[in-house]
């Protein structure tokens, strides 16, 4: 019996081994960045991949992390996993000459081995302002060594910007502005919100509408009463990929949210998550599509 | 009872077991050293510990990888595994049930606790220098300090004129690991996006943030700790005849209880700081090597720490290897290994349980 369940052990740590190893391959060779800027660039952080394919520098990305979906080209990239929990030596496997970390990748000792192993890292700053879009356009293109692209790029985002912005005050600026409640995943028995200090928070406001919840930062969990009392004209959600479940059907069958205003007129507004939130180059479309979809219902 | 000694005599010597795995410790850490995302040809990859830097890229940062990142790496799976097999192997001996294990007497909770605490509370509570000095440090300095005070919590609870309560101690370790599941529940739910993130990452343990500079702060802990419960180990042998009979035997029971639970704590609490949680090597590795040794403690605490090491490294191979170049967070596999492995001795042990 016990000599059984030693070698039954034995087996099952040994069929793991070998798959384990069969990683383990001899040297791939490496490229030096050259002056025609870096070649092997790993992206970490899904509004950075946009901007690189705004930037028409996609072919010298060779793989990205779990958040860059998109354009669906880079979401076929190999992974590096989940931006927050990197792998130094899992990064360098790859023998990258540039990582452009997003303001969410981590852990720092790892960015930090990563840099000590003479791979540069180009660090990006946390926020949500149209601002920090157009500097993280300016610092793709100038760690790409594509300077001119980048000056174009972010000049087009301006314009682009200014013209939204003015559309949106000019068309919703003397209504009054809608109280908009934004709901983060819409399965489960309570609802997660935004406060203020979120990528929703700084949407809403841009677009023109008021967060129908203010007074605590990040997202909170929200209960049935909280959600009637907040009395939001609209309530807004996000999807990942294709869902099986409306947004709509089931964000009304929640306790609280069909009765607020939102939810007896039925106005609920959903957007692709990365599209609404990922502060990318996209920012001045999802501004102006929010605006419109807010302001419609 | 002639079914033990027959068993007796079916167990091979100790020197057998422990040259066995002292060699399948060396070859783990040789497997380890030529394992990873980062492709090094198993030649290159001991030459290049040995290499000076060369000048040349390529062979300077295989080195570096080498030296900088997967030989802490190593050092701190061996000391993972050694301390929480050593630790489990003195708790199921001091309270005389396998299924003891470094969680119960509350050091992992009370470590998470102190991290939960730090990762979401600590922008608020700490002054901004104090934190900004720590730096990278305030995290494992926060779970170690919340590791050694719940164990002492539960000690002050079960601990009372010169003696120490097992069953109690047991029973405050449930209700204690309860509240702090509580609290962290807490913190969980005042924690912004980013926080909760962090906390889920840490709390599934990982082996990627060794340093050499964290290495040499936590041998130390975790040195002492194996080595003080390697001195109790004809005490605990003795302790498996019962407690009378130990006091019997001329074994001072209470000082016994105290250090065992002094070293688990201190040795635990250290590695579970610097690593999060890793489960199950505890529990696991002294079971094993039961199997083959026996029960006396003398034979399974440094067989279960050489097994714990073995274990340890050989999960964390393939969580740095299986999903390259992306990782696989160490709690889960070392759940995914021991778990199934739990379950079969358990079914075998029915028999005991009157089924």
């Amino acid at each position: 019996m016990t000599r059984c369940a030693t070698l039954t052990a034995g087996a099952w740590l040994g069929s793991l081994l070998p798959m384990a190893l069969a990683h383990a391959a001899p040297a791939a060779s490496t490229t030096n960045a050259t002056k025609d800027g870096p070649k092997r660039v790993i992206v970490a952080g899904g509004a950075l991949t946009e901007i690189v394919y705004a930037l028409g520098a996609q072919s010298r990305v060779i793989a990205n992390d779990l958040t860059s979906l998109y354009p669906e080209a880079a979401s076929k990239l190999p992974k590096i996993g989940y931006l927050r929990t990197l792998s130094a030596e899992g990064v360098l496997s790859l023998h990258p000459d540039l990582l452009l970390a997003g303001a969410e990748a981590g852990p720092p000792n790892v960015l930090s081995q990563i840099e000590a192993a003479g791979v540069p890292v180009q660090h990006f700053r946390h926020g949500y302002t149209a601002e920090l879009v157009r500097e993280n356009i300016r610092g793709v293109a100038n760690a790409l060594k594509i300077g001119d692209d980048g000056t174009r790029v972010a000049a087009r985002f301006t314009a682009e910007w200014m013209q939204v912005r003015d559309t949106v005050e000019t068309r919703y600026g003397i209504a009054r502005r809608p109280r908009v409640l934004f709901i983060l995943g819409h399965t489960g028995n309570q609802v997660m919100v935004a406060g203020q200090d979120t990528a929703a928070d700084a949407m809403l406001a841009y677009a023109g509408a008021e967060n129908a919840l203010r007074g605590f930062s990040g997202y909170r969990a929200l209960s049935a009463e909280a959600a009637v009392a907040a009395q939001p004209d609209v309530l807004l959600t996000t999807t990942t990929g294709p869902s099986p479940v409306d947004p709509a059907a089931s964000l009304l069958a929640q306790p609280g949210l069909a009765n607020t205003p939102a939810g007896r007129a039925g106005r609920v507004v959903s957007f692709d998550a990365l599209y609404l939130l990922g502060f990318g180059p996209r920012l001045p479309q999802a501004v102006a599509d929010l605006a419109k979809r807010v302001h419609a219902v | 009872m002639p079914g033990r000694t027959a068993a007796a005599r079916r167990r091979p010597p100790r020197w057998i077991v422990m040259t066995v795995l002292v060699g399948l410790l060396a070859a783990a850490v040789l497997a380890a050293l030529c394992g990873g995302a980062y492709r090094i040809a198993p030649g290159e990859a001991v030459g290049a510990l040995f290499r000076g830097a060369t000048g040349d890229f390529v062979q300077d940062q295989a080195r570096n990888v080498m030296l900088q990142i997967r030989l802490p790496r190593i050092v701190l799976g061996m000391l993972v595994g050694a301390g929480f097999g050593a630790a489990g192997a003195a708790l199921q001996a001091l309270f005389r049930n396998p299924l003891a294990d470094p969680g119960l007497i509350g050091v992992a909770s009370g470590a998470a606790l102190g991290a939960a605490g730090v990762i979401v509370l600590g922008g608020v509570l700490l002054p901004a220098a104090l934190a900004a000095s720590l730096g990278l440090w305030m995290l494992p300095v926060a779970a170690f300090a919340g590791a050694l005070g719940v164990t002492a919590l539960v000690y002050r609870l079960a601990a009372g004129r010169g003696r120490l309560a097992l069953p109690l101690l047991l029973l405050a370790g449930i209700a204690i690991n309860a509240v702090s599941g509580a609290a962290i529940g807490l913190l969980t739910y005042l924690a912004n996006d980013t926080q909760l993130r962090t906390l889920t990452f840490w709390t599934l343990g990982s082996l990627g943030g060794a340093q050499w500079s964290m290495l040499a702060v936590i041998v130390w802990p975790v040195a002492l700790g194996i080595v003080a419960l390697a001195l109790q180990c004809r005490s605990l042998n003795a302790l498996l005849l019962g407690e009378a009979e130990a006091l019997h035997l001329g074994v001072a029971v209470q000082s016994v209880k105290r250090r065992v639970m002094i070293a688990c704590a201190l040795c635990v609490g250290a590695l579970v700081a610097s690593s999060g949680m890793i489960g199950f090597i505890g529990l696991i590795a002294p079971h094993i090597v039961r199997l083959v040794v026996g029960p006396d403690p003398r034979a399974v605490l440094p067989a279960a720490a050489l097994f714990g090491a073995i274990l340890t490294l050989l999960a964390d191979l393939i969580a740095r290897t299986w999903v390259a170049p992306a990782e696989l967070p160490l709690g889960i596999l070392t759940a995914l290994l021991g778990a199934p492995f739990f379950l079969m001795l358990l079914w075998q042990r029915r028999g005991q349980f009157g089924l």
